[in-house]
């Protein structure tokens, strides 16, 4: 993030703007992932004039980064009449899509639209894969025949590649592909539980040796050394700092117009339909209750070693029964990074077992950052 | 003499005030700039029909403790910035407006 994000950021939540909201304009999808976390009907979307009627308090409220998202965002009959709107309110647009609806002539809509980027989610290079993620054939070549058609068109293309367990060794397939096609890549190791809360789909997420792996791939995170260094020993400075900007200067919507801190973070906060956006942002208890938590009145991971580096996201703990809480697959990755469990997986595991053992609290801090052992 | 220059913001930005500054992400290189007061003022009175000179009399010199000569040479120079980003236009005639709100030259 450059210094001058970094400050607009800082002066955001000095000010209590939200800066960035994710609207999904619909749940419906013309795929079905296997990861999915989203019920696929439609419950009662907003209507063309109530998302109007939204992104003008978002503009109003001083919302600078928009992400349009989903279910699949070109399913929306009205999608290039809402995007043309948002646009003509000078939000930075930012599009999450399977980009299987969009041909040339979307292409060209798109960057007539001025949008920033455009997220596509690509499984794995090989289409028996992909394929077999989405459950619809031929999706790999439609998505990948859409990038090339926004890149053709000067558009800012990233490619999101989400691992488990189906397409665990095709990421540097995945990377090679986005180079080829000139677009950026990114990768996200975790799958999250549905938000009805099912979290069955957490079955397949990638194990520790794998997540391992990944944090070692100097292809991926650079200097392995820096990115999987031991855990810094956290000051006052840390201990009161905000556990992530969901609820301070970000927040989600639903197509339903339910305020959410966060999209992986479904507590309740108000609905749009019944309340306007501001009302909601500066009056709801649900995220009052958000904004006072700081790191020191986190019960167990003000106590962790990794408090300071670790990725904990508060959406994932809450879904795991206490916003306050933990966020086990943080847990998990913090624990793959360093080879140092975490105070809540030296909570649950017992001392002395087979993944890990435990000598002295302070061995555990100078030992060396990575360990070698094999996978077991 | 110099001639006067009509400035018009471009609508292929994204734009947002923040408290007493203005967010701007260029739509042409991403990038991001950060407008102070006096600039954002700058920037919202580019309507492309109100000359630069006329914008640094009778809104800079009003609102800040201002000389005329140098706040002219100042708002100059920011313009020709935000142009060469494509964030406004610049033009030695008023901008004309087509029906979609695109700046016609």
């Amino acid at each position: 993030m450059s210094a001058l994000m970094q400050e607009m950021n800082a002066k955001a939540l000095r000010l209590g703007i939200p800066l960035s909201v994710q609207l999904d304009l619909t749940y419906r999808c013309n795929e079905r992932c296997v990861h999915c976390y989203l019920d696929h009907d439609d419950h009662g979307e907003m209507t063309t004039p109530e998302i109007r009627s939204l992104l003008k308090q978002l503009a109003e409220a001083g919302v600078f980064f928009l992400t349009m998202s989903g279910g699949e965002i070109l399913l929306r009959k009205d999608f290039f009449d809402i995007l043309e709107y948002a646009r003509a309110l000078l939000f930075c647009v930012k599009l999450k899509t399977n980009a299987i609806l969009i041909r040339e002539r979307q292409a060209d809509r798109i960057r007539s639209l001025g949008v920033d980027s455009i997220q596509i989610s690509i499984y794995s290079h090989r289409p028996e894969i992909h394929d077999a993620i989405t459950k619809v054939p031929g999706s790999l070549r439609r998505s990948v025949d859409a990038i090339r058609f926004l890149r053709a068109q000067g558009l800012r293309v990233i490619i999101a590649n989400v691992l488990m367990l189906q397409n665990m060794d095709d990421y540097p397939g995945v990377k090679a592909l986005a180079a080829d096609l000139g677009v950026e890549f990114t990768i996200d190791p975790t799958i999250t539980p549905k938000m009805d809360g099912d979290r069955s789909i957490l079955s397949l997420n990638i194990n520790q040796a794998s997540l391992r792996q990944v944090f070692r791939d100097e292809a991926l995170v650079g200097d392995v050394e820096e990115f999987c260094a031991p855990p810094k020993q956290a000051d006052e400075d840390d201990l009161d700092a905000l556990p992530c900007s969901a609820g301070h200067s970000a927040c989600y919507v639903s197509p339903y117009g339910d305020v959410y801190p966060c999209v992986q973070f479904p507590l309740p906060s108000g609905n749009v339909r019944r309340t306007p956006f501001l009302d909601i942002w500066r009056h709801s208890h649900q995220l009052h209750e958000v904004r006072s938590i700081r790191t020191r009145d986190l019960p167990s991971c003000s106590r962790c070693v990794h408090v300071v580096g670790c990725t904990r996201c508060p959406g994932l703990a809450y879904m795991e029964g206490n916003m306050r809480g933990p966020s086990s697959q943080d847990c998990e990755k913090s624990f793959a990074k360093t080879g140092i469990p975490s105070h809540n997986l030296l909570s649950r595991k017992p001392r002395g077992g087979a993944l890990v053992h435990i000598q002295s609290a302070k061995e555990l801090m100078t030992r060396p950052a990575i360990s070698t052992t094999p996978a077991q | 003499m110099k001639a006067k220059r009509y400035v018009a913001r471009s609508s292929e930005i994204a734009a947002r005030r923040l408290g007493n500054e203005m967010m701007i992400m260029s739509g042409r290189d991403s990038t991001l700039f950060s407008l102070n007061e006096a600039a954002t003022v700058i920037w919202e009175a580019a309507d492309g029909l109100t000359t630069l000179d006329e914008i640094v009399e009778h809104r800079i010199c009003q609102e800040f403790d201002v000389e005329q000569a140098e706040a002219l040479r100042d708002a100059e120079a920011l313009a020709e910035a935000l142009a060469e980003h494509g964030i406004v236009q610049l033009a030695d005639q008023p901008f004309q407006y087509s029906p979609s709100g695109k700046e016609q030259k």
